[in-house]
């Protein structure tokens, strides 16, 4: 049996600044690349995302995934949205997640089926993302299923994450939602990718006015950029990022537009450590996986505990 | 009202395929007032449906109807006597229409000429919008006045997920339900409001049920 306690939650206790990555499961039944993956980057991360169907396109899902980091030595974090799961098929995978050694759950409403690969599919939204960790809760400090119902025995007991996005509107909502996602259970936060450094830094500012970073670990997501015409395109395109000008120029004008996006990761890092309230950083590398340990050594936040 | 809206001829040419004669009945309650399926527009469906099952060289005959509202068995019963000779009945009446027909006359085949589509009202002319979820259970009490189960394309009940921006939900081009609720909450100085955690709805009081009745015992007439 799996230790009880998440090893990341631990890190967090000790007060370790955590380091977090991303893995997209594939679109096929073959687990190998994400044990690769996971054997790749252990050494320089603590825990790593498994996304769960992200842009509502199918993939190998994020318990299956969880279960080959395991596998793999790793310590994984999965993602759980609303989307296609009803509260009985969300509980049911959790107690399934939790007995193959899972002990971190990141619960999300998931991006709309209409931006996916099945936009004809019916989303089921059962439960909202707070009410989604409001359960998570219950199940593990009340041993009660949603219902009511009490669990007898082997209550799972998640480290329970959710994600706050600084960068959608309205703003100001923006910190009483990550305040009622806190109230729910949430006991560590990752943010959406930060490129509008200011208006991260606001977010930050109201968050600890309201005491929220003494009341969850609050983790900085970052996203290297690989080329400008990325950055562009999620300038554009992608509802609730922010990407400045500024970052979409100095990477138009870089040579070596890959390295200027690591160059920029990395600097954002050393940044986002000085603001208090922020406990760790989550690098969002999707399909660039093999970069992190590069950022992360970059960072200077080498070795891992 | 119920907001309707006229499918595809080629698909009602093909629900009559076979049929000689034909009773088109339109409807005198919602559909009528959201110009689907009134008395004037079972008229022009109807010389539509002849000309062009006059091209086909399959000529259609048809008689038109237009009831109060089909909704209701008094009305649905006029159709008895029209019956006479008829393949098919055509309705253009919402879902719920359709079925009063059809089961008010077990033994006539009746076939819908709109598709049924939302709870909802008149923007401007020629635009309609969705306003109620018919959950069962209103929570607009507690949004402002602004529904959150049918206008957020989530149906989030506790504030709007990550990809809300400039007024505009990530799903294009809706606006951000939560948005709304939020510019009203915050005008009205009860933006706290917006800090309870709205705990799982109960959806068995929705469709999720099964079809749902309601029973009135002070009105029922044995009752």
């Amino acid at each position: 049996m799996a230790e009880e306690k998440s090893k990341l939650q631990s890190l967090f206790e000790q007060g370790e600044f955590a380091v977090t990555c991303e893995i997209g499961p594939p679109k096929n039944a073959q687990g190998d690349g994400i044990r690769k993956h996971t054997e790749h980057l252990n050494p320089f991360v603590d825990a790593v995302n498994l996304t769960d169907n992200q842009t509502a396109i199918v993939r190998l899902s994020s318990i299956g995934a969880g279960v080959h980091v395991l596998a793999a030595g790793g310590e994984p974090i999965i993602q759980m949205t609303t989307r296609d799961r009803n509260r009985i098929a969300l509980q049911s995978d959790l107690l399934g997640a939790y007995s193959l050694g899972v002990r971190n759950v990141l619960c999300l409403s998931g991006d709309h089926q209409s931006f996916g690969n099945h936009q004809g599919a019916k989303n089921v939204y059962d439960l909202d993302s707070i009410q989604l960790i409001e359960t998570v809760k219950d199940m593990r400090d009340a041993k009660v299923f949603q219902s009511g119902e009490v669990i007898k025995q082997g209550e799972p007991r998640f480290f329970i994450g959710a994600v706050a996005n600084p960068f959608a509107d309205p703003f100001e909502f923006r910190v009483l939602r990550l305040e009622k996602k806190i109230r729910a259970g949430a006991q560590f936060i990752q943010t959406q990718c930060i490129f509008d450094m200011e208006r991260f830094e606001a977010f930050m500012d109201l968050a600890r006015k309201r005491g929220l970073h003494q009341q969850a670990y609050i983790m900085a997501g970052v996203m290297p950029i690989k080329s400008a015409k990325a950055a562009k395109y999620m300038q554009k395109n992608v509802s609730g990022m922010l990407v400045p000008d500024g970052i979409v120029e100095r990477m138009s004008k870089a040579e070596d537009q890959p390295a200027e996006g690591v160059k920029l990761c990395i600097e954002q890092i050393k940044h986002l450590r000085t603001i208090p309230g922020v406990r760790g950083v989550h690098i969002m590398a999707v399909a660039w996986e093999e970069i992190v340990p590069e950022i992360v050594k970059g960072a200077g936040l080498l070795p891992r505990p | 009202m119920i907001v309707a809206e006229a499918k595809p001829l080629e698909e009602i040419l093909e629900s009559l395929q076979g049929m000689s004669k034909v009773l088109v009945v339109g409807c005198g309650g919602c559909v009528s007032v959201c110009l689907a399926g009134g008395e004037k527009e079972a008229g022009i469906l109807a010389s539509t449906l002849r000309m062009k099952r006059e091209l086909m060289g399959d000529p259609l005959e048809t008689v038109e109807e237009t009831l109060t509202r089909q909704c209701d068995p008094e009305y649905v019963q006029q159709l008895a006597k029209k019956l006479e000779g008829i393949d098919c009945v055509l309705s253009l009446a919402c879902g719920v229409g359709v079925q009063f027909i059809a089961e008010q006359f077990p033994q006539t085949w009746v076939v819908p000429a709109l598709n049924t589509k939302f709870a909802g009202a008149t923007i401007e002319h020629g635009l309609w919008e969705e306003r109620c979820g018919l959950c069962g259970e209103c929570v607009l009490a507690r949004t402002g006045g602004v529904c959150p189960v049918i206008r957020c394309a989530k149906s989030l009940l506790n504030g709007p997920c990550g990809g809300s921006q400039n007024g505009k939900c990530e799903v294009k081009p809706n606006e951000c339900a939560w948005q709304l609720i939020y510019n009203r909450m915050s005008e009205l100085g009860r933006l706290e409001l917006l800090l309870d955690v709205a705990g799982a709805k109960d959806w068995s009081k929705s469709r999720d049920g099964g079809p749902r009745k309601m029973v009135r015992e002070d009105v029922t007439i044995d009752g």
